[in-house]
């Protein structure tokens, strides 16, 4: 697989993993509106994830398209990063898990608009609009949570706890980044930390939340390396495609 | 005479749109257009947001209505840039979904917070709406009520 075709998948995976994870909160999110709310966070993250998987299967040039790429590849071949794998938890690690991600990736289309590659600027200059909704709705949640009852703080903060460290992966930066850095394809990702930090910590102040402070930083998913909890999600994810090939409505 | 795509395109410009039916997709400026080359045409639709599932039952329903009407040789093809916004709906579209009752999108400036938008109800005009939910019955809506009349409705995003 190319260099572009890599880090196509790397972008599509992240939007394909955390679009099936929001999506296992429908008729069990808290009320309704949050319920249409993370189902449609999760549709804007599966249409992102087709016309990212699309191009991917392209630039592979293998003959595979957008549905193998999704249900036919195993675990070790997916390349998201493990915060979008990780099981859902509660209301609040759910919504810890919204606002770290969103934050990074509206920074991330914000800047992919200016890529070279046409297909990408394309897919970013209409998700950064959707993104942007994504995480307006994680701040709300997340101020409403912190500076909430002293059960919801605790729980908010917990969720923030937990969730931190596996942020850190989001802005790694790699030989494969670099060489399409040089392309002007793809982003410096360790180049969106500093607004990234800005933004997430003046949520989680104005929400009376610690930020945390720890070293402690799990890596791999780039390179296929996950947690347990992907190869759970994909079973699920994948089963009705793999026992009826080719099936169709 | 005129030349095929224009016929092409105001039979197109007509196919409802699956989930706001009161809109066509000419009004919702999705239908981006329609290029003759050598016979062949050449439809172009744009998605309204990334993941909108009525891309597909609009293409099929234009497909369909285009081998209805006459043209045989005819491909659709789906373009994401330029990104569509709320800006390319059509006047008529806007006051068409105002007398549905789904209050249409204001003219503003990209990346300003919803909640500070003056949503007015389209079914006594007041601006003293609330917003319930930023996500709705569709990916393009959100939920608002209002205080005047105490009607909920909904609101198509400006986007």
């Amino acid at each position: 697989m190319t260099g572009g075709a890599e880090y196509t998948l790397r972008l599509g995976d992240d939007a394909l993993v955390l679009a099936q994870r929001l999506s296992e909160w429908s008729a069990r999110a808290p009320d309704l509106e949050e319920d249409l709310a993370l189902t449609n966070i999760a549709l804007d993250l599966l249409g992102q994830a087709r016309a990212l998987l699309s191009r991917a299967a392209e630039l592979e040039g293998a003959g595979r398209d957008e549905d193998d790429l999704a249900y036919l590849r195993g675990e070790r071949e997916f390349r998201n990063a493990l915060i979008v794998e990780q099981p859902n938890g509660d209301f609040a690690r759910t919504i810890a898990r919204q606002l770290l991600f969103s934050s990074y990736q509206l920074g991330l289309y914000d800047r992919l608009c200016d890529s070279t590659d046409d297909v990408l600027a394309g897919v970013a200059a209409k998700a950064v609009k959707e993104v942007a909704y994504h995480r307006d709705h994680a701040t709300e949640w997340t101020l409403r949570l912190g500076d909430g009852t002293e059960e919801s703080h605790r729980r908010m903060q917990d969720a923030v706890d937990w969730t931190w460290p596996l942020a850190a992966e989001l802005f790694e930066h790699d030989a494969l980044a670099e060489q399409l850095v040089r392309e002007e394809i793809a982003v410096d990702a360790r180049e969106l930390r500093p607004a990234w930090e800005h933004y997430v910590g003046g949520v989680l102040a104005e929400a009376t939340l610690e930020r945390p402070d720890t070293a402690y930083a799990p890596s791999g998913g780039r390179r296929g390396e996950h947690s347990e909890a992907l190869g759970h999600m994909l079973a699920v994810m994948q089963s009705v495609h793999r026992s009826h090939p080719g099936a169709t409505w | 005479m005129v030349r095929a795509a224009e016929r092409l395109r105001d039979v197109l410009a007509g196919v409802p749109d699956p989930e706001i039916p009161v809109l066509t997709i000419g009004d919702l400026g999705i239908l981006r257009g329609v290029e003759e080359d050598g016979g062949r045409l050449t439809v172009t639709l744009t998605p309204t947001y990334s993941g909108c599932p009525a891309i597909d039952p609009i293409r099929e329903a234009v497909a369909g209505r285009a081998a209805a009407a006459g043209f045989a040789d005819v491909e659709v093809v789906l373009q994401l840039a330029p990104a569509w916004t709320t800006g390319w709906m059509s006047e008529e579209g806007r006051r068409k979904l105002r007398e549905y009752g789904i209050a249409p999108p204001e003219d503003r400036a990209i990346g300003c917070p919803l909640a500070r938008v003056r949503v007015a109800c389209p079914r006594c005009g007041s601006h003293g709406t609330r917003l319930v939910t930023r996500f709705g019955a569709t990916p393009c809506q959100a939920q608002y009520t209002c205080a005047s009349c105490l009607e909920p409705f909904d609101h198509f995003k400006a986007h």
